[in-house]
């Protein structure tokens, strides 16, 4: 293809109607808890892996929220399961576990 | 009625004056009232039940003239009716927003955008939840703030109490569509009252009903009557678009702007956001003409436990203002134009 020195910008806008929430859905049946999130971001707050890393648990339940799967397969897989989220979320949302379980779908889909 | 019934009680002789056809104000329009979710019907019934026989009652009434008489006010009521008093009780409530004013909205343009006073009054009305086209709607959607802490529609204040009314609206729509999907759209939600933070976790736990924080910058109607709304998920970042089958747009409470507004009759003095500025901080009863009280939605937005406490607060001032005055003739006065 010719190189015209330019390109056509990806579309980066969240279109919910054709999007398939399917880690959320993978979730959700064995840890509902996903559902209480409202977004504090304490859980993120106190992370080590943040420190390091864009990784934020607060981002990820939001982008499976959206159906924005494949953002999730890049983020999640920087959590190192120390569970100082489970102490620290107010809503009593089972963190860690729902960590895990993203992790599985991504693996499942995969295999 | 509550401050009319409390004072009637102790021996004053109350009359109302209520511009509509019945008294009861916004509850006559409410289904059911945050955050214990009781039938507003209910709560009228029980104030009118404490006034009844006790009070007198001018309703159709429309004020034409106030004046201030060395022994109390004189109002000339219309088809020639006059009312003598020693002191004059304001509450004459607020106004809700227009929706049309924010036209971008599409509300009186698309038919299915409504307001969170159409969705009250369908749920009154016990008929069900259908969009314009006569259907189900399976998606549904609650707008945030439209008229409140926006300084380009007149209202930068916050109207306090329709974050937690779009919660309780939320879980009605749940009950009657439970395999509908219902979301909101928020700045900032504030539960600020006693079970409102329960409240908003029972639609997010019990209801699965889903909380996006954006605000609607504007709304489409597709070809088949749906609507296209884009936002910004504010908290990824991000540009959202999706489609709807029904917008309730949650208007906000604003002070009484039309013409001829008792408020205005009498030059009382307005606060920056409208509503009437008391004579003190923290007994905000009283105002600059002597006798003269105000209390509720009069001074800014309340809930309608915090209306009933000022009712109760106010007549204590009403009482200590009447038992000072020398020339008290056993006449109490009220004023409610709502």
């Amino acid at each position: 293809m010719i190189n015209f020195g330019y390109k056509i910008q990806e579309d980066r806008q969240i279109d919910y109607d054709s999007c398939e929430r399917r880690i959320l859905e993978f979730v959700r049946k064995d840890e509902p808890s996903v559902d209480w999130c409202m977004s504090c971001g304490t859980c993120a707050s106190g992370c080590t892996a943040a420190v390091t890393s864009d990784y934020s648990l607060r981002k990820l339940i939001l982008l499976s929220r959206r159906g924005l799967d494949d953002e999730i397969s890049t983020m999640v897989f920087r959590c190192r399961f120390c569970g100082k989220c489970i102490n620290a979320c107010p809503r009593g949302v089972n963190t860690r576990n729902i960590v895990y379980l993203m992790q599985l779908a991504i693996k499942n889909h995969k295999s | 009625m509550e401050a009319a019934a409390k004072l009637s009680r102790q021996g004053f002789a109350v009359t109302i004056i209520e511009r509509e056809e019945s008294v009861g104000g916004r509850l006559n329009q409410w289904h059911a009232l945050f955050p214990h979710r009781k039938p507003a019907n209910e709560l009228r019934l029980m104030l009118i039940n404490e006034i009844a026989g006790n009070v007198n009652m001018v309703t159709n009434a429309h004020i034409e003239a106030v004046e201030r008489k060395d022994d109390g006010f004189s109002i000339r009521i219309n088809n020639n009716r006059m009312v003598t008093a020693c002191a004059v009780l304001l509450t004459t409530g607020f106004d809700i927003f227009d929706a049309e004013k924010k036209e971008e909205y599409g509300y009186g343009i698309y038919e299915n955008v409504i307001t969170s006073v159409d969705l009250e009054q369908t749920f009154r009305s016990g008929k069900p939840v259908l969009n314009a086209q006569g259907k189900t709607p399976a998606r549904i959607g609650f707008i945030h703030c439209v008229g409140s802490r926006d300084e380009k529609a007149g209202n930068p204040h916050c109207s306090k109490v329709c974050c937690v009314t779009a919660v309780k609206q939320a879980i009605e729509v749940k009950e009657l569509l439970p395999s509908s999907e219902v979301y909101l759209f928020y700045m900032d939600l504030r539960m600020f009252g006693r079970h409102f933070e329960e409240l908003y976790k029972e639609a997010q736990f019990k209801y699965g009903v889903q909380f996006i924080r954006a605000r609607l910058s504007e709304a489409f109607e597709n070809p088949d009557g749906g609507l296209q709304i884009r936002i910004e998920d504010t908290l990824l970042s991000k540009p959202l678009k999706m489609t709807l089958d029904l917008l309730v747009l949650m208007t906000g409470i604003q002070p009484q702007k039309k013409p001829g507004n008792l408020t205005d009759m009498l030059e009382l003095e307005r606060d920056t956001d409208g509503f009437i500025r008391p004579l003190e901080t923290y007994s905000p009863y009283r105002t600059k003409i002597p006798g003269l009280f105000c209390a509720g939605g009069i001074t800014g937005p309340k809930t309608i436990e915090e209306t009933l406490a000022e009712a109760r607060s106010v007549t204590l001032e009403i009482t200590g203002y009447l038992k000072n005055i020398e020339n008290y003739a056993g006449q109490e006065q009220f004023i409610m134009e709502l």
